[in-house]
């Protein structure tokens, strides 16, 4: 009855919006367009980033809104299409800040996309802060998210701190030293910039306070080709479990001299590029069981639509981590600007923070900016998907220890 | 004092006072273009005042930009704001008295390619140093210090510059360095200590750099080695330099606004072939332009005078 009533209720809402909207159109005159505005590294060390994991999701998302005739403006009573303004940060912070401050003040966009990266995410936040832009950020990941939260109340951060996904994996492991699966000993190696720091430092107190000893703790220069030296010492530490937090060339450069020297570690986690698709591409058979950051739900057909329209789109998959994510935080955008109904950014912040939204990885409601189990900690490749191992969630894929010998 | 400087000076003051105005009349994005052309100014004109009369090319600036930058991401929530700056500046000073010690024998173009290995030991140092004993890699700028604040400071800090410029070329100091400039040799048979002039000059021209640094840091919050020690910085001042002509202090000021107006530009109509009009933009200035903007103009001028005094 209830329910009914409910129903009822909200028909006789959208009836009366759909009376009054022509009428509160004539008053006001309809915007022709939607400025939505980016800067974003096209160019620099962040380019490879950016174009994997970010420009696929605004192409996509803007070409859908638009194919639908644009966003649904209630107040105007029809729908207005998308108009992009973007510009390159060149991977340059003091770019990124101009050129958002040239997007809010001379292009005078009505929204903003996020740029790719923690440090210029970062550095955007005063300026997307002092000009009330929702900030949306699904490609930086940092321990000071929740009191970045409350600082800007504007930004979030979708992809969270780096101590939970360590607290995840710390669970998997103590799980499978109960069962006996491996001992208490982990090699860990880690690239030394922002990514591997910041994991490895997390990863080693988590460690520690679950009672594992960290027999190999080693940090190597960002750019580093020869991996013999590493997964040599590593193999000779005799630990069950191997954690690399390495950059795409180096958990590339990891896998395949694991490969050469035969190393297998039952537990056998790297870094970022294991949730590229150059990784499955490159080891094929091989890349079975290795363990990283990310996931993929295999049996939720969402996603799987959203890879065919990203494969489509520039040719290749997206990645199995903040792609999926990425382009729900965009869906979450274009439903709270609809139920807003018109360009109302304060409006559109609160709709972000209290709302309930449909998206690609299922429901997302937000708690303090950040969602709360909506997506996949920690992801292995089984059978060629890279599913969602961790956390305990409906649609978890059982870890699959130990990792299968390396096949040549 | 003559009257024409006199008149000059008077002009010179009117408009520091007129550029004091601009965080007033501008919007956000206008001022952080000015503060954009104000910090490139400091930048070139802190290398040409090192580079101009020795003619030593030095790619070292961004490891002096982003020492500063690091200073204030160390200390700039501890201590009192002109305590932070007047740190960058000893350690911006201190650390260029160390390298041109060492290295200000070199000349040529193992200077060159010293100064730019020196931004990338810098930055590995820093690096190292975060990643074995503070196990953190980035630091987090929280200081309130507003956009205007630090155009003003940027504005200051160009006045300094460019009135210890002025001494400096009026000094015994100036005029050595211009004949270590034209010939190092002759410099030394005259009896000129050429290693101290080169050493004390580079380390003025280093701090400033430092400083500059040191201002910009708050704009960013987030600093990590990559941000502070992006080498294309060196090279933008470089080239901002070369096209205003680094023969005269003043120079560099025409190549900055310019190219910043010319990467804006780029930037805004073609964002997906920025490097590339960069790269043409560069090679037509050394061609073309060989001497900078102030060498054409004193060119033509010299050209029109000639002709003036051909007819009479």
């Amino acid at each position: 009855m209830k329910l009914n009533a409910k129903l009822l209720l909200s028909l006789a809402a959208a009836a009366a919006l759909g009376l009054s909207a022509p009428m509160l159109s004539a008053q006001d005159a309809a915007p022709k367009v939607i400025k939505i505005g980016y800067a974003i590294s096209k160019t620099g060390p962040n380019a490879g980033g950016a174009n994997i994991t970010q420009i696929p999701n605004y192409q996509l998302w803007v070409q859908e809104v638009n194919a639908k005739g644009g966003l649904m403006l209630k107040a105007y009573g029809k729908r207005i299409p998308i108009e992009v303004v973007e510009y390159d940060d060149r991977s340059n912070s003091e770019e990124a800040v101009r050129a958002v401050e040239r997007l809010i003040e001379q292009d005078k966009v009505d929204l903003l996309l996020p740029p790719w990266g923690t440090g210029i995410n970062l550095a955007v936040g005063p300026t997307f802060n002092k000009h009330n832009y929702p900030q949306l950020t699904f490609s930086a990941v940092t321990d000071r998210a929740p009191e970045l939260a409350k600082r800007w109340p504007n930004s979030f951060w979708f992809l969270g701190t780096s101590k939970q996904y360590i607290d995840a994996f710390v669970d998997l492991l103590v799980k499978l030293r109960k069962e006996g699966k491996i001992n208490d000993q982990i090699a860990m190696v880690s690239v030394a910039d922002g990514f591997g720091i910041d994991l490895s430092k997390a990863a080693r107190a988590g460690f520690e306070k679950a009672g594992f000893k960290l027999v190999f703790d080693k940090s190597y220069p960002i750019g580093t080709q020869d991996m013999a030296p590493i997964v040599g010492e590593a193999e000779r530490s005799k630990a069950d479990t191997f954690v690399a937090f390495s950059y795409p060339p180096d958990t590339v450069a990891l896998v395949d001299q694991a490969r050469l020297t035969s190393y297998a570690p039952k537990v056998m986690f790297t870094g970022v590029g294991t949730f590229f698709p150059l990784f499955p591409q490159r080891f094929g058979e091989n890349a079975e069981g290795v363990i990283s950051l990310g996931g993929w739900s295999k049996d939720n057909k969402a996603t799987m639509e959203y890879r065919e329209k990203i494969r489509k789109l520039v040719n290749r998959d997206p990645d199995y981590w903040g792609s999926q994510i990425g382009y729900s935080s965009l869906q979450m955008l274009e439903q709270a600007i609809e139920r807003v109904g018109k360009i109302d950014r304060a409006a559109i912040i609160k709709e972000l923070q209290t709302g309930t939204f449909d998206t690609v990885i299922g429901k997302i409601k937000l708690e303090n900016n950040m969602p709360k189990d909506a997506f996949w900690l920690l992801g292995q490749w089984q059978d060629g998907l890279y599913v969602g191992v961790a956390p305990q969630r409906p649609g978890v894929a059982d870890l699959r220890v130990p990792k299968a010998p390396w096949k040549k | 004092m003559s009257a024409r400087n006199l008149a000059i000076s008077a002009a010179l003051v009117v408009a520091v006072a007129l550029l004091a105005l601009v965080p007033s009349v501008t919007n956000g994005y206008q001022l952080s273009l000015a503060i954009n052309i104000v910090s490139y100014t400091v930048l070139a004109t802190a290398w040409t005042l090192f580079s101009g009369p020795t003619r030593y090319v030095s790619l070292a600036t961004v490891a002096f930009f982003g020492i500063g930058a690091y200073t204030v991401a160390v200390l700039g929530e501890e201590l009192a704001w002109p305590l932070v700056l007047l740190i960058a500046f000893v350690i911006g000073f201190v650390l260029s008295l160390l390298v041109g010690l060492s290295t200000l024998r070199l000349s040529g173009v193992y200077f060159v390619i010293f100064t730019f290995g020196l931004a990338e030991l810098v930055r590995q140092l820093v690096t190292w140093y975060e990643v074995n004993i503070t196990r953190t890699l980035g630091r987090y700028v929280f200081v309130d210090i507003t956009t205007s604040q630090i155009y003003w400071q940027l504005l200051a800090l160009a006045v300094i510059v460019f009135i210890s410029g002025w001494l400096i070329q009026r000094s015994k100091l100036g005029l050595a360095l211009r004949v270590i400039g034209d010939d190092e040799a002759v410099a030394r048979h005259v009896g000129i200590n050429t290693t101290l002039a080169k050493v004390v000059l580079f380390a003025f021209s280093a701090s400033f750099m430092t400083l500059a640094g040191a201002i910009m840091a708050p704009r960013w919050t987030y600093i990590d080695p990559a941000i502070a020690f992006n080498p294309v910085v060196s090279f933008q001042v470089l080239i901002m330099a070369l096209l205003g002509g680094v023969h005269r202090l003043y120079g560099p000021i025409f190549g900055v606004i310019p190219l910043v107006m010319l990467f804006e530009i780029l930037l805004a109509k073609f964002p997906n072939h920025f490097s590339i009009m960069v790269g043409i933009a560069f090679l037509l200035i050394v061609y073309a332009i060989p001497r900078g903007i102030v060498g054409l103009i004193e060119g033509a001028q010299l050209s029109l005078n000639r002709m003036k005094g051909a007819k009479a």
